[in-house]
């Protein structure tokens, strides 16, 4: 395939971006998404250009590093994966796509296509954990029975890659889908729930201050999240937050 | 140096609770005092970050991802493994020990693997107190599967994705302490050299990815948790970003690098599709209890798969070679990774591969299907049930067992694995070498610890399925807070570690130098086009089987390279600013040296054992003809070698192993 590509080249954080048109040729539709970038990548080096900058680590949909807004959706076209998981065969020989980065104030752009998710990581220090010591000398595992529909439950939600989709395609830039799942383990868990009133209003407390915005139910989060992650925990984190305000 | 394992005196079972008897501990006030630096934040360096800090002392903490929740540990698919002996099957921590030293082909060391079978089972109370949503059964206990040819039910399980459930339990403990001021995290910074003063490691220089700036850093000890050099193959399973940088950098400022050759092959993985290829997809290892492997039996059938001119369907049943059932009855397609991988290798190698670049073996579910269907159907008592029916009914249960598996097999390959066998090739995993550490996990250099899959000290010449999460998260959670302890005490009125030192400044010079090298050098090709062409190599030559004459040449070959590197590298891009390139070039700058020393490793050890072939070291006769022979008599030791310049030149010092509660003996799959 042979494609035009039309990508946000932004110096760092300060400066001004703009799109900027590249060719590509011999695209194998067995290429991901990722390795085409690659191969624009090894062409800007070799003529003395600089390449693109973008987000990836594990490339296999886990690590949640990977970003980009592809023709206007996050993580591109296809539904259920992220943008490491998209292969070239979802586009046509001649196509025009356009790669841009997540678009949320509370997500900077550090460099082209690569944006500071720090924010996420405060939400969670200001109470993602339960506060039990590290020593080993906790009480014996299967002492504590947690019934397998709430295990399963709590682990959907875990399954949350932090990724950010969900903000960048919310037209309020809304955090509360990857808030919600974080606040919905725990709370589905016998553990610490001595904490659960504290943890939400500090985690939600965290999230206004970054500047996420409002939900206001349109679901486009669940639609393009890559691990199905569902708008129930949203719902569940609000009423965790109302019973916490009641205490 | 004389190497000293310091594996303390005493029957194997009471070793480690003799030794926490008797260490020095720190008093609470004085831990204020006491700064630690752990580069890597996985399970390793998460798990110990968090419970250093949780200790008291305080905590700088350093990952090249922006988020600890991003380290390669995040993808680890299967299990974690501790003798719990929930299921009442027999397991015990003698038993886990036993089939994690006989499955790393009794090479490892004894002290320590049965210390990490003793705090298995602390492991998983901790992450369930931490709200890991470990796998339940209906009775809300915790449930088990097996893994990997044990005999008992040991393994705990978060769906496919355990190694996730376990980073975020360990991120989730690091967050507490973040929160408090106990850990400072630097994210998006890289480790590039270490500080050394008096012979003691003192700090570290980082750059800050996102500004470019050269950071100094001290503190009274150094951690190194920063994860396997697999990528010195180029494709392997591991995260794009896994590097060997740290581990490097502390062997050439004089910590021992043990056992490089010993990489697992993990003979599961999707196929590689072509040269653009960036990394291979582990698929897991599960899918061998039902899949049975084959290729075509004659040549000119193989030849027209490649060419796509027949299809594995077209083959009668009469001209499938299912070699791995021809060679092996008794374990059939469920032998050990190495075994699995190398006789996949063989085929290939011999042409009768099944894709088109002649690198893919056929996993095939064809005749799980078919028996499962029929089982339904006479569950369901339905009389003559028609091919259809039974097709239907049998798919349903190959489904239910490993439907998210084959939904991931079809959007990589398009291919719908019910219908048409899935294509799988081995690929480089997990690596057992790494740095030298004695019972204490600290490396030669004094104050300079290493942890994790960085360290070699567990899993000998191979690793059994679920035991690297388990050795990460017992380094961090629970030996390494005390090992390091006993040599903190003795630095309790050393005061701040100030960094305006000639020490800090020569190695920052240093780290400079090589950056100024990069930005400036008018070359004219690619990182990677060095890294493919040192990938290439070490997988033809140093890869599942070696022999004397190619590991000789691809030390050559290496070095050739890695020379080509120096002139002819390209870094486009500044110094002072966000450069993914740069930061590539340092890493398979390292990885072209690390990748000879690999070499002359394996050149060394002219014994086949674990996952590693050597063609001159084949049993010639008997039940276990044409299989791998290990050699105890010459080879029962640990090869730490040390630096001194060329990788060529690397002195190789001898750690000798002691097998005394557990009896050497042939590994037999036949
Ligand atoms: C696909 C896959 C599946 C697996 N499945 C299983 C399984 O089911 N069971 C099992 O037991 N094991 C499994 N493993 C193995 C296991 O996941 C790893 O061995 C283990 O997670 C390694 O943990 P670690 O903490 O040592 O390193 P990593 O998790 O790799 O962490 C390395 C850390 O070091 C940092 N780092 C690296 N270099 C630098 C530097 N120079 N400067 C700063 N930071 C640096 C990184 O940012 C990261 O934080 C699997 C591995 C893979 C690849
Ligand atoms: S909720 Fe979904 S889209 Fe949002 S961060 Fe988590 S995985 Fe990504
Ligand atoms: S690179 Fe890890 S999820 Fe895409």
């Amino acid at each position: 395939m042979n494609l035009t590509l039309r990508i946000w080249r932004q110096k760092d954080s300060n400066a001004k971006g703009q799109m900027v048109d590249y060719k590509v040729t011999d695209i194998s539709e067995h290429m991901s998404f990722l390795e085409m970038m690659d191969v624009l990548n090894e062409q800007l080096v070799n003529s003395g250009e600089e390449p693109v900058a973008f987000d990836h680590d594990c490339r296999e949909g886990i690590c949640g590093m990977c970003s980009l807004y592809i023709n206007g959706e996050a993580h591109g076209p296809d539904r259920g994966v992220t943008t490491c998981q998209l292969h070239m065969r979802m586009f046509k020989d001649g196509d025009t796509i356009t790669i841009e980065p997540w678009r949320a104030a509370a997500f900077p752009v550090i460099k082209d296509l690569i944006v500071d998710r720090m924010a996420f990581e405060r939400i969670q220090h200001a109470g993602g954990y339960i506060s039990v010591n590290t020593s080993g000398n906790t009480q014996d595992a299967n002492s504590l029975p947690i019934s397998k529909i709430a295990a399963d439950e709590a682990m959907d939600a875990a399954t949350c890659i932090g990724c950010g989709a969900c903000v960048a395609t919310c037209k309020n830039s809304s955090a509360m889908l990857f808030v919600g799942a974080k606040v919905s383990q725990y709370a589905l868990l016998p553990q610490g729930q001595v904490e659960a009133a504290e943890r939400v209003k500090n985690m939600v407390a965290q999230m206004d201050l970054e500047g996420f915005g409002n939900c206001t139910n349109t679901g486009a989060c669940e639609v393009e999240c890559p691990k199905g992650i569902s708008l129930d925990n949203i719902a569940r984190m609000n009423r965790e937050l109302m019973k916490a305000a009641l205490k | 140096m004389a190497l000293d394992s310091k594996i303390p005196k005493g029957p194997l079972k009471d070793k480690w609770t003799d030794y926490k008897n008797h260490i020095n501990l720190v008093n609470p006030a004085n831990k204020r005092n006491i700064d630690i630096i752990v580069v890597g934040t996985g399970l390793a360096g998460g798990s110990a970050s968090a419970t250093l800090a949780e200790l008291g002392y305080n905590v700088k903490a350093f990952a090249y991802q922006d988020s600890p929740r991003r380290a390669h540990s995040i993808a680890a698919q299967g299990g974690i493994n501790a003798a719990k002996n929930y299921q009442g099957d027999g397991d015990s921590n003698y038993r886990l020990f036993y089939d994690t030293v006989k499955g790393g082909d009794y090479r490892s060391r004894e002290a320590n693997v049965y210390r990490l079978a003793e705090v298995s089972g602390n492991i998983i109370d901790q992450c369930v107190a931490q709200g890991v949503p470990f796998a339940r059964d209906y009775g809300g206990l915790l449930d088990n599967r097996s893994f990997g040819g044990v005999l008992v039910s040991r393994t705990f399980y978060a769906k496919g994705q355990t190694g996730q459930q376990l980073l975020l339990g360990a991120y989730s403990a690091m967050n507490r302490q973040i929160a408090r001021g106990k850990i400072e995290m630097f994210n998006r910074h890289e480790m590039l050299d270490v500080v050394k003063i008096d012979g003691k490691a003192r700090g570290i220089i980082a750059r800050n990815l996102i500004t470019g700036e050269i950071e100094r850093h001290s503190a009274h000890a150094v951690v190194i948790a920063t994860g396997g050099y697999g990528n010195v193959y180029f494709l392997s399973t591991n995260a794009m970003g896994s590097n060997a940088t740290a581990a490097w950098k502390i062997h050439k400022k004089g910590a021992y690098f043990a056992n490089p050759c010993y990489t697992q092959i993990h003979p599961t993985c999707i196929p590689r599709s072509g040269d653009y290829q960036s990394k291979l997809t582990l698929m897991s290892e599960s899918l061998r209890n039902d899949g049975r492997i084959w290729v075509p039996a004659k040549l000119e059938d193989a030849k027209a798969i490649q060419q796509g001119k027949l299809k594995p369907t077209e083959i009668a049943e009469a001209d499938r070679d299912y070699y791995l059932e021809r060679r092996y009855p008794a374990f059939g397609n469920l032998v050990p990774r190495d075994v699995a991988s190398r006789a996949a290798k063989e085929r290939c190698d011999a042409g009768y591969g099944v894709n088109a670049t002649g690198e893919a073996v056929y996993l095939d579910f064809a005749s799980a299907i078919e028996r499962y269907g029929k089982e339904q159907a006479k569950i369901h008592n339905i009389a003559n049930p028609s091919a259809e029916k039974i097709y239907e009914l049998g798919q349903a249960i190959v489904e239910a067992k490993y439907g998210n598996l084959f939904q991931m097999y079809e959007k990589i390959v398009d291919q719908n694995p019910y219908k048409t066998p899935m294509m799988i090739y081995p690929a480089t995993h997990y690596t057992m070498g790494g740095v030298w550490v004695d019972y204490n996990l600290m490396t030669t250099v004094e104050g300079l610890y290493c942890i994790g899959e960085a360290n070699f000290s567990d899993h000998g010449a191979n690793r059994l399925g679920a035991s690297a999460l388990m050795q990460g998260l017992a380094d961090g959670y629970f030996v390494l807070p005390y090992t390091i302890g006993d040599y903190l005490s003795h630095d309790i009125r050393t005061g701040k570690i100030p960094t305006d030192t000639p020490e800090f400044d020569a190695v920052e010079k240093e780290v400079k130098d090589r950056i100024d090298f990069f930005i400036n050098n008018k070359g004219t090709k690619s990182v990677d086009y060095f890294h493919k062409k040192l990938g290439k190599v070490m997988w033809d030559k140093v890869g599942m089987s070696r022999n004397a004459q190619g590991l000789t040449e691809a030390m050559a070959e290496i070095k050739a390279i890695r020379e080509e590197f120096w002139k002819e590298v390209k870094v486009p891009g500044n110094a002072n600013e966000l450069n993914p390139e740069l930061e590539k070039a340092g890493r398979v700058a390292d990885f072209l040296e690390l990748g000879e020393l690999f070499a002359k490793d394996a050149l060394n050890r002219a014994e086949s054992c674990g996952g590693h072939f050597r063609e001159e070291s084949v049993e010639l006769d008997g039940e276990q003809e044409g299989e791998a022979k290990r050699d105890d008599v010459n080879y029962a030791y640990v090869a730490a070698w040390e630096y001194k310049g060329e990788p060529a030149d690397a002195v190789l010092h001898k750690e000798e192993l002691e097998f005394k509660d557990i009896e050497l003996k042939q590994r037999s799959y036949k």
